[in-house]
């Protein structure tokens, strides 16, 4: 029987009194009546009147309290730990590889949080650049989507029941004989590829593969099969007098960019010799370093093969090959190619084991070898081999493969369709990831084991040969992940921390390559230090050819199909191989040559799009090697006419909130042509009738209207006169009744504002700008730009405070103004990075009517974000367009779901630069932060601030070193010395706004013969 | 009164005694409300809660809910100021300057002319404040002394020269206003009982109607109108200078102040005639209001819209003369450029309909008044339209160049704004007599008639 409880012993009794009350919840009845009575206003208890005026007192106060800012408490260091002030960053050298791209970097922590990377000046290859992708790798470390455990099919597991599992599992393998596989990118890491040794030494049925996603595998075949070495060579792009690239993105994607962008601008920055280098380029689409050739020439995809040939023929190869009707442009590319035997260089971005060797023999007729080309030191940045890959698959097939181990890969998303990884996984038995998500072919795995952020990482990496860097962690691992390396061990029975077995690794196997120096903890902590130690280069060599070129003549001849419209498949300068996809930054980065964020499009030449009726945002189906996307049309000049392309990266399903579901997969289409994954196929491109798609561009208006904005001029006018393209703007005045032309400054009607120390500046050489976007990545990172995302972008409503204009030459008249808006079939490109200008006559501060932005004493247009009240008139009168306005709060805003809206995400922002909110106007600020902070600094060591010591975040992220920042009033800067050079000019300079930067014309090396 | 030429016409119809115009005037005032005045009202207040609305929406979510751009900070938000600071230009130009031109046949108008004048400026001032970023901050703009809390705002900025001069005329033109009602209402006063009176005794300021209080009273009037005179130039000088001062290619033009204040007068007048035709209407007072009056009006509109036409044709010959190409292309790319449509409808509205006019029977026709009228109107709104949206979507950089079209929020907040207009106008029409009654009573009889008439 239930227990009964009493409330007392009045219900036990049964009291009536009990009873009559027992069910109101108030035994007494609350004295309303008394309150409301009058008679109760004599007495003591509170009368309407009091009751009226407590409330009173009580909807005030709760208003009143309600107005307060909630308070967000700081919480101070109990311990505080070595190394850290808060306030001041820490900078620790570290290296960027992530199988695909190498930077040596710096790292800037603050508060023991990693915000933003450098480049490494102590690095020989990188000099200091950065790429956007580089840049950007910062914020992929506060990604969400990243995996916080390990996990087991899918659900959370513990490390050790993981390593339990996985231990068994492999040793269960390796007692039945079963073939074990590790799939990686490309290792550039020794001490990374002794833990494999080690792991295939515990498992010896263990084989390592390497596999890139955009592969170079030709070209270490062909090598094999020249000269006998299994490597990329590395180049020297600062010693070609003469550089013709067919098809090679050398300056944003191919092998190493951020060292060939900067060897590059290396030999075409003009100083009193006036000389530089000459750049052809022979492509199919228009890639961003063909938009920086001298001249550029549009063949078929297909047609690659043949202008190799025809180049072979004409610089006097030996070979019986038939002749080919060549492009009669190419014959002149010959033409200058002979006359710069030794100075030339070659490079082919093709992946066909042919191509490559006819490359090969190409630059040995050229001398090339030990000039501009090393083989010698060779690069290791590429060792995928496709073939290994094709066999892999194969293998996993027939269900020989019992165990995958995949390390930095993502297969499923960058096999094309036809290899039908996803089958092929299925019929492995203990499938383990590294991946850092639950990506496209991780989610497929049985283990996924997280591997730490690189930022979270101890490593190492040899780029090249005799060129060694070390990966520190900068912050403790977010996340319950780690290293990779780590697990291998773990898994081969060595239990040692990956950091212990690397310094193990570089005291046995480097320390004692190199003589005198020091201890080894010297040695150790100095190569921490720098990040970096650099070995002497072994002298490059000349190099004669081996073995036979016929059968690759045949093969080119026969796999010759220039017919039909062909897709060409590229990656793009922001998300390259897509392995970042699912950053946003990387994903608002507007292409440099389309200028269009947020998506992939199908690039299609202005004349197809003619032909075949198509505008711009037309949805169009593309087949290709039996696969079938869609993607919306961009209308791209510069395009070989019967050429179509569509770029990697984007179409990822599982890459996290901001990459998926964006534009359509193109590595599905790529081919398997001769062994090789070639970035190429024969397509048809039909129309469909989906309705338009909208594309987010920043740019939609492509040339420059006649308007004399991006100086430039010809190397060969150049050199008869230094101002060749930039003649004195000068305001025509009436003076004594005759017309004479007066500069700008000399007709102002406005007071001069006085700089009694600094006067702060910048120069950009259009000269070396290639156009990456490294610094529009780097600005978002420095001073805390909010991304807006795609439909914001549409409104053109960008928040960037730095962009790069790219114009498109026209063939219009110039009185043709309607004309003039189309550009050229294949133009001429330039690009022009714009920020604030900082005018010292600013329209901008004249017209604001609460004196928000001023100028100030060393020259700057500063922006007082607090005292802004957003009218944007100063936007409506910046004839430079650069001010931003936030038309919406762009943190801790669902609507703008990207970094700024979570806890993580908001680990990457900059504490010296506020978080801009609602309605004010901002831009670029010359870093002030930086220059505040090496101000401070010069106070304190007393003394005066030395030129370069201060470096905005643009500058610094240059690869090519494009923009100097400096004192206009320190005679010997740089920057003064600029102001002098007859390339200098002003944007805009009939304005007479004063800007302090200052541009210098855009001198192209056009050979007369040449278009 | 005054001495007129019997050969006149007459500008009161219907040989009205003045108790006739008594009654006539009062009538709106003390009867009840037909359902014409409340189906009107109905839907103002529906438009303008609408509008508000949409206020709200943009103040509480960010001016992002509008169509503006990197490129384009203005749009709607300014066109809309400047549109209704135009209307409101007919009033005080009408009691201030024809005051001094002592042309009588403004008195039958000029009550409801600054009623609209101060309706359309209350409009107008909103808009500068809700196109902020940060509008709870507006006060700002307000030289407030440091001790608030502030700093000093920057007096080379013209929209601070705006806040002067918009407070300015809305205070000056509301005194005027509100002086020249007080005779009338101690007239409404003297006719009511009960509540009514006690409420329009206050409101009329214990007026006697001796002859100290007539002295003082055109002392006054003449003072105000000496002192609205320089403001009707000055308000849309400088609201032009808005434009003028910046150095947009379009905007920076010396001609603006001259062709603003034309245009703000053309605008005014064809909307006092918009309301005018309406209200005569339904008021009842089309012996007050008669075909004299409109085709005055209208000659005044045929004058201003070719001032307005010539200074259309002023920039582009000044653009070529120029020879600045940014400037040159500002002008064709109005013409002939994406916005080519917004272009042609102000020349079509502006230029050619008002020249119309120029035909006495169409100048004569009410219907024919009241269409041109409401094209002046739109057309009035595609100029401003047109000087800062295709100015501004294609400037110096065309790296920068981009397109605008608006969102409902700002539709939305413009019909408001009309909303609001007609609301407070129907009220006034209510509550106020619309026409200036005593001083109409100087005209009713010519000189060359005298009667002997009971008063009142």
């Amino acid at each position: 029987m239930e227990k009964k409880y009493w409330k007392g012993l009045e219900e036990l009794r049964n009291d009536a009194e009990f009873v009559k009350h027992k069910n109101n919840e108030f035994s007494e009845l609350l004295p309303l009546d008394e309150i409301f009575t009058t008679k109760a206003e004599n007495s003591t208890s509170t009368n309407r009147r009091d009751f009226l005026k407590f409330m009173g007192f009580g909807i005030a106060a709760a208003t009143l309290a309600a107005c307060e800012t909630p308070v967000k408490k700081a919480i101070p260091y109990v311990v505080r730990p070595e190394e850290v002030n808060p306030g001041t960053p820490n900078y620790y050298a570290s290296t960027y590889a992530d199988g695909h791209d190498f930077c040596s970097i710096l790292v800037k922590t603050r508060e023991g949080r990693p915000i933003k990377v450098d480049g490494n000046d102590l690095c020989s290859l990188t000099k200091g650049g950065t790429s956007a992708r580089v840049q950007a790798s910062v914020l992929s470390l506060y990604d969400s989507g990243r995996l916080k455990t390990p996990t087991i099919n899918g659900e959370e597991a513990a490390w050790a029941k993981v390593d339990q599992q996985i231990t068994k599992e492999l040793s269960d393998i390796a007692v039945a004989g079963g073939k074990v596989r590790i799939l990686s990118s490309s290792i550039i890491s020794p001490s990374t590829k002794a833990v494999i040794a080690e792991f295939v030494a515990k498992y010896p049925t263990t084989k390592h593969v390497t596999y890139d996603a955009v592969s170079h595998s030709a070209m270490i075949t062909a090598n094999e099969e020249n000269f006998g070495k299994a490597v990329l060579p590395t180049y020297a792009f600062n010693k070609a007098e003469l550089l013709v690239s067919v098809g090679a993105d050398f300056l944003t994607n191919w092998i190493s960019p951020i060292e060939n962008s900067y060897q590059y601008a290396q030999k075409r920055k003009l100083d009193e010799s006036k000389t530089m280098s000459r750049h052809i380029q022979i492509e199919s689409m228009l890639s961003l370093t063909g938009s920086n050739a001298d001249t550029r020439i549009r063949i078929a995809p297909g047609d690659v093969g043949a202008t190799l040939l025809a180049l072979y023929n004409k610089l006097g190869g030996s070979s019986s090959a038939p002749s080919f009707d060549a492009h009669e442009e190419v014959n002149k590319v010959a033409a200058e190619l002979a006359a710069a035997k030794g100075k030339a260089l070659l490079v082919c971005g093709s992946n066909d084991h042919a191509h490559q060797v006819l490359t090969n023999v190409i630059n040995v007729l050229l001398e090339s070898y030990g000039n501009t080309i090393d083989l010698d030191n060779p690069s290791y940045i590429r060792q995928g081999r496709d073939a290994e890959m094709t066999q892999l698959v194969n293998d996993m097939q027939g269900g020989e493969v019992k165990a995958l181990i995949m390390y930095n890969t993502n297969p499923a998303y960058t096999l094309p369709t036809s290899m039908k990884f996803e089958d092929a996984i299925k019929k492995v038995g203990l499938t383990v990831s590294f991946a850092d998500r639950a990506d496209e072919t991780a989610s497929m795995a049985k283990y996924i084991c997280p591997d730490h952020h690189y930022l979270e990482s101890w490593n190492d990496a040899m780029p090249r040969a005799g060129i060694l860097t070390l990966t520190q962690p900068t912050i403790a691992p977010i996340f319950k992940t780690r290293a990779a390396q780590e697990s291998l061990l773990k898994w081969a029975g060595n239990d040692t921390n990956y950091y212990d077995y690397m310094r193990n690794q570089w005291r046995t196997n480097t320390y004692p390559t190199l003589q005198g120096a020091g201890t080894f903890e010297s040695f150790w902590n100095q190569s921490l230090q720098n990040g970096i130690i650099e070995m002497d280069a072994r002298p490059a060599t000349f190099y004669t050819l081996q073995g036979d070129l016929s059968r690759h003549i045949t093969s080119i001849v026969g796999n010759k199909k220039s017919e039909g419209i062909a897709l060409v498949i590229y990656e793009k300068t922001g998300l390259g191989n897509g392995n970042q996809a699912n950053n946003p930054w990387l994903q608002e980065l507007p292409d440099p040559v389309t200028k269009i964020t947020w998506d992939n499009y199908l690039c299609v030449s202005p004349a197809m799009a003619k032909e075949k009726g198509l505008r711009q945002g037309n949805v169009v189906e593309v087949k290709a090697n039996g696969q079938t996307v869609k993607a919306p049309v961009v209308v791209q000049p510069g395009l070989h006419v019967n050429t179509v392309a569509l770029a990697v990266g984007y179409g990822r399903t599982m890459a996290g909130k901001v990459a998926n579901n964006i534009g359509a997969n193109a590595y599905s289409m790529v081919s398997l042509v001769n062994g090789t994954f070639q970035m190429m196929a024969a397509a048809e491109v039909n129309k469909t009738l989906d309705a338009d798609y909208a594309l987010a561009s920043t740019q939609t208006h492509h040339t420059m209207m006649g308007r004399a904005l991006l100086k430039e001029s010809t190397l060969a006018e150049y050199k008869q006169d230094a101002r060749a393209g930039n003649p004195p703007v000068l305001i025509p005045v009436m003076e004594d009744h005759k017309q004479v032309g007066k500069a700008p400054k000399d007709v102002t009607l406005w007071a001069e504002h006085e700089f009694p120390n600094h006067h702060w500046g910048m120069s950009i050489d259009l000269n070396s700008c290639i156009g990456c976007g490294s610094c529009v990545v780097a600005c978002s990172a420095e001073n805390n730009v909010p991304v807006v995302g795609k439909d914001e972008v549409m409104r053109s409503r960008e928040m960037h405070w730095m962009r790069i204009d790219r114009y498109y030459s026209s063939d219009a008249d110039a009185n043709d103004l309607k004309g003039m808006e189309t550009a050229s079939e294949n133009p001429k490109v330039a690009f022009q990075p714009v920020m604030c200008q900082h005018c010292n006559h600013a329209p901008c501060e004249t017209v604001c009517p609460v004196a928000a932005t001023t100028h100030s004493h060393d020259g700057m247009n500063q922006m007082a974000y607090n005292r802004c009240v957003g009218t944007r008139y100063c936007a409506n009168n910046c004839p430079f367009k650069v001010r931003r306005f936030n038309w919406f709060k762009y943190s801790d805003n669902d609507q703008f779901d990207y970094n700024m809206n979570d806890d993580l995400g908001k680990m990457v922002l900059n504490p010296d630069v506020v978080v801009r909110s609602r309605g004010v106007m901002e831009k670029c600020s010359l870093c002030v932060q930086r220059i505040q902070y090496s101000k401070l600094t010069a106070k304190k060591e007393k003394r005066k601030i030395r030129d370069g010591e201060i470096n905005t975040a643009c500058a610094q992220s240059c690869p090519t070193k494009a923009i100097t920042f400096g004192d206009y009033n320190d005679k010997n800067s740089k920057l003064a010395a600029s102001t002098v050079d007859e390339r200098s000019y002003q944007l805009l300079e009939e304005l007479d706004v004063r800007p302090n930067v200052l541009y210098k014309t855009k001198i192209r090396n056009i050979n007369p013969n040449q278009a | 009164m005054q001495h007129e030429a019997s050969i006149r016409e007459p500008l009161i119809l219907g040989n009205k005694s003045y108790h006739q115009a008594t009654e006539d005037i009062c009538r709106p005032v003390e009867g009840k409300a037909n359902k014409y005045w409340w189906a009107a009202f109905i839907i103002s207040v529906c438009t303008m809660l609408w509008g508000m609305g949409a206020i709200a929406y943009t103040i509480g979510t960010g001016i992002g809910t509008w169509g503006l751009n990197k490129t384009v900070g203005w749009a709607w938000d300014i066109t809309n100021f400047v549109w209704w600071i135009g209307i409101g230009h007919a009033g005080t130009l009408i009691s201030a300057i024809l005051l001094l031109f002592r042309q009588k046949w403004r008195l039958s108008i000029n009550r409801s002319a600054e009623a609209m004048t101060i309706f359309a400026v209350m409009c107008a001032g909103l808009f500068p404040i809700i196109h902020m970023g940060r509008p709870w901050l507006g006060y700002w703009v307000l030289p407030l002394p440091n001790q608030f809390g502030s700093l000093w705002v920057n007096f080379n900025s013209p929209l601070l020269w705006d806040v002067f001069a918009i407070s300015t005329y809305f205070s000056v033109s509301l005194v005027f206003w509100y002086l020249g009602l007080i005779p009338d209402l101690a007239t409404i006063r003297d006719r009511a009982n009960g509540l009514r009176k006690k409420i329009y005794s206050i409101l009329s300021f214990g007026w006697k109607g001796s002859a100290k209080d007539w002295s003082r009273y055109e002392e006054v009037s003449l003072i105000l109108a000496g002192l609205s005179t320089p403001l009707v130039l000055s308000v849309h000088t400088i609201v032009s200078m808005d434009f003028a001062t910046s150095l947009v290619p379009g905007w920076h033009t010396t001609i603006f102040p001259p062709y603003f204040v034309a245009g703000a007068i053309f605008s005014g007048f064809a909307m006092v005639l918009t309301l005018m035709l309406i209200a005569r209407k339904v008021l009842n007072l089309e012996d007050y209001i008669t075909v004299q009056h409109v085709e005055l009006m209208n000659k005044i509109i045929i004058l201003t819209g070719s001032i307005v036409g010539i200074a259309y044709i002023t920039e582009f010959f000044m653009a070529w003369y120029s020879q600045v190409k940014y400037e040159q292309y500002a002008f064709i790319n109005r013409a002939f450029g994406p916005y080519f449509w917004a272009y042609w409808a102000m020349m079509t509205c502006n230029v050619i309909t008002p020249q119309l006019f120029w035909f006495k029977k169409i100048r004569t026709s009410l219907t024919a008044t009241f269409i041109i009228s409401i094209f002046v109107n739109i057309g009035m709104w595609f100029e401003r339209f047109v000087i800062i949206v295709t100015s501004l979507h294609r400037d110096y950089l065309p790296s920068s160049w981009t397109m605008y079209s608006p969102t409902w929020v700002e539709i939305g907040i413009y019909l408001g704004t009309i909303g609001l207009f007609f609301t407070l106008f129907l009220l006034f029409a209510r509550v106020f007599p619309v026409i200036a009654l005593s001083e109409l009573k100087t005209i009713l009889k010519p000189t060359s008639a005298p009667k002997k008439e009971h008063h009142g």
